[in-house]
């Protein structure tokens, strides 16, 4: 199986665009930002929070807390993958207890991810209320999950991947839509 | 997971690393994950033991893992039952593993070659302990950074110490330097043996001078129950090996004190030591709760079939 680049859904600068719009949609959804938090999914949803928090102190100087977490331990999958599961260190190193959180991860596919998130974060604390925010909603449910904030919904196949690619993770820049040929 | 021996530095590293984000978990409201759910670990002990067994339990039922439980003084052994058939009848119950104690060296080794499921040790004879000798890895590496090329002072009666012996393998491959101190029927010129390669052994028999400089004391317990011949008098212990606040001065002032427990005060070590900010005793038996869910998960979601691919899958998955 080897996979083929179909087309670019995002480039270096729309990428940082949408999320300048995302962190005002939700400085603007959310009517005061004092218990406010992002939590980045590992691990293109920490860059992305990092982001986002960065782009809403530009607004009106609010300072929003980032946590990471990783859901490892959290998937309903981890039997039925082959390969050894690599576990790493989740980062929140503020009560979640009554916070206003914000999940962050790249793209949204089968709502499986989140899920494993909400147990993971739930094992911290009670959180007043939980919202997703995602770069990609790429559909094919799985599970009744349906993000807040979205940078860009598009059509796929189950075919099809959506490759996510950031400086910090990926030292590239940008969005692709790229495909499975057996 | 029979010893540490076997094991590369890389797959020590893999296994301590995936025990670091588990220390986190002890420190949740809420402290059982459901990673491991529908999974059981059979505790087979047929040695006494209370803090390494309720450290295997409690790591289980936090990774969400259930837990079968056969202890020596309750189980069909005392009938004559032999040590194979009891396994197996274990093992006929289908847990997803099996940790054993053994007084005997090499029993989780027997065990392991005639059943499909691994075989964890939790301490055989006077073999090994890997499980204790991961987390005082841990717990060194948390307060040092690096395992590196420490100098480690190892006081009391190595001879019968399955927890010196896995240290000694396990610090020993990341070019650990050893001083062992004891009485001289504890220390047989043999041991100087066990060092891997990169790794060197010396005996000294004055405590004052084997404290000289180390990064880690290691103090073991004096295990009477081990010994076949009269040992030496517990009083004249003290006197000369007791490791006491100003004997530690000898060492760097940072230096760590590590012991496996069960702890006699006042015998092997002085009070003020055993609770003195360089002592980590505690700090080990938390970690041993990191250490052995990270193990479990390891071994119980690792590969279907030969519990020696999961082992050998370490490196890679580390990559």
């Amino acid at each position: 199986m080897r996979v083929v680049e179909k087309s670019q859904l995002m480039s270096a600068t729309e990428i940082d665009r949408t999320i300048q719009r995302l962190a005002h949609e939700i400085v603007e959804k959310t009517g005061g930002t004092t218990n406010l938090a992002l939590i980045g999914i590992r691990r293109r949803g920490v860059p992305l929070a990092q982001r986002i928090a960065q782009a809403m102190r530009g607004i009106d100087g609010v300072d929003v807390p980032v946590g990471t977490l990783d859901i490892t331990l959290y998937r309903d999958d981890l039997s039925m993958i082959a390969e050894q599961p690599v576990v790493q260190s989740s980062e929140i190193t503020f009560g979640v207890d009554d916070k206003d959180l914000i999940l962050v991860d790249d793209v949204l596919y089968t709502g499986r991810t989140i899920r494993a998130a909400m147990n993971g974060l739930f094992d911290l604390g009670r959180p007043r209320r939980v919202r997703l925010c995602v770069l990609i909603d790429r559909g094919h449910r799985e599970l009744p999950i349906e993000s807040t904030f979205i940078g860009r919904s598009v059509q796929t196949s189950d075919m099809e991947i959506i490759e996510v690619r950031l400086n910090e993770v990926d030292r590239e820049e940008r969005v692709m839509l790229v495909e499975r040929v057996p | 997971m029979l010893g540490i021996e076997p094991l590369t530095a890389e797959q020590i590293t893999f296994l301590l690393d995936q025990a670091k984000p588990l220390q986190q978990i002890q420190l949740h409201p809420l402290k059982k994950l459901a990673t491991l759910r529908g999974k059981s670990a059979a505790l087979a002990f047929f040695e006494p033991s209370t803090r390494t067994r309720i450290s295997f339990a409690t790591a289980a039922a936090r990774m969400g893992a259930d837990t079968m439980n056969l202890q020596a003084e309750a189980s069909s052994l005392r009938k004559g039952e032999s040590l194979l058939d009891t396994v197996r009848t274990l093992d006929a119950m289908k847990p997803d593993c099996i940790v054993m104690r053994h007084s005997s060296s090499g029993a989780p080794h027997f065990v392991a070659e005639r059943i499909e499921i691994p075989v964890i040790n939790a301490g055989d004879g006077t073999h090994e302990h890997p499980t204790q000798a991961l987390l005082d890895a841990l717990t060194i590496r948390d307060r040092r950074e690096t395992l590196a090329g420490l100098n480690v002072t190892i006081l009391g009666d190595v001879q019968h110490s399955r927890v010196a012996r896995s240290n000694i393998q396990l610090l020993g491959k990341f070019g650990c330097r050893f001083t062992l101190c004891g009485p001289a029927m504890w220390l047989p010129r043999e041991l100087e043996c066990l060092a891997p390669p990169g790794s060197s052994i010396r005996r000294v028999a004055r405590i004052e001078e084997a404290l000289e400089g180390a990064d880690v004391v290691l103090v073991l317990r004096v295990q009477q129950e081990r010994h076949n011949e009269p040992a030496l008098a517990l009083d004249e212990y003290v006197l000369l090996y007791q490791l006491t606040p100003e004997r530690l001065r000898r060492a760097r002032p940072d230096a760590l004190v590590l012991h496996p427990g069960p702890m006699v005060r006042g015998l092997e070590i002085d009070p003020a030591v055993a609770d003195g900010p360089q002592s980590c005793v505690l700090e080990q038996v938390t970690n041993g709760l990191a250490v052995r869910m990270a193990l479990l998960l390891v071994l119980m979601l690792g590969a279907p079939g030969d519990a020696n691919d999961a082992m050998k899958g370490f490196s890679d998955a580390a990559d």
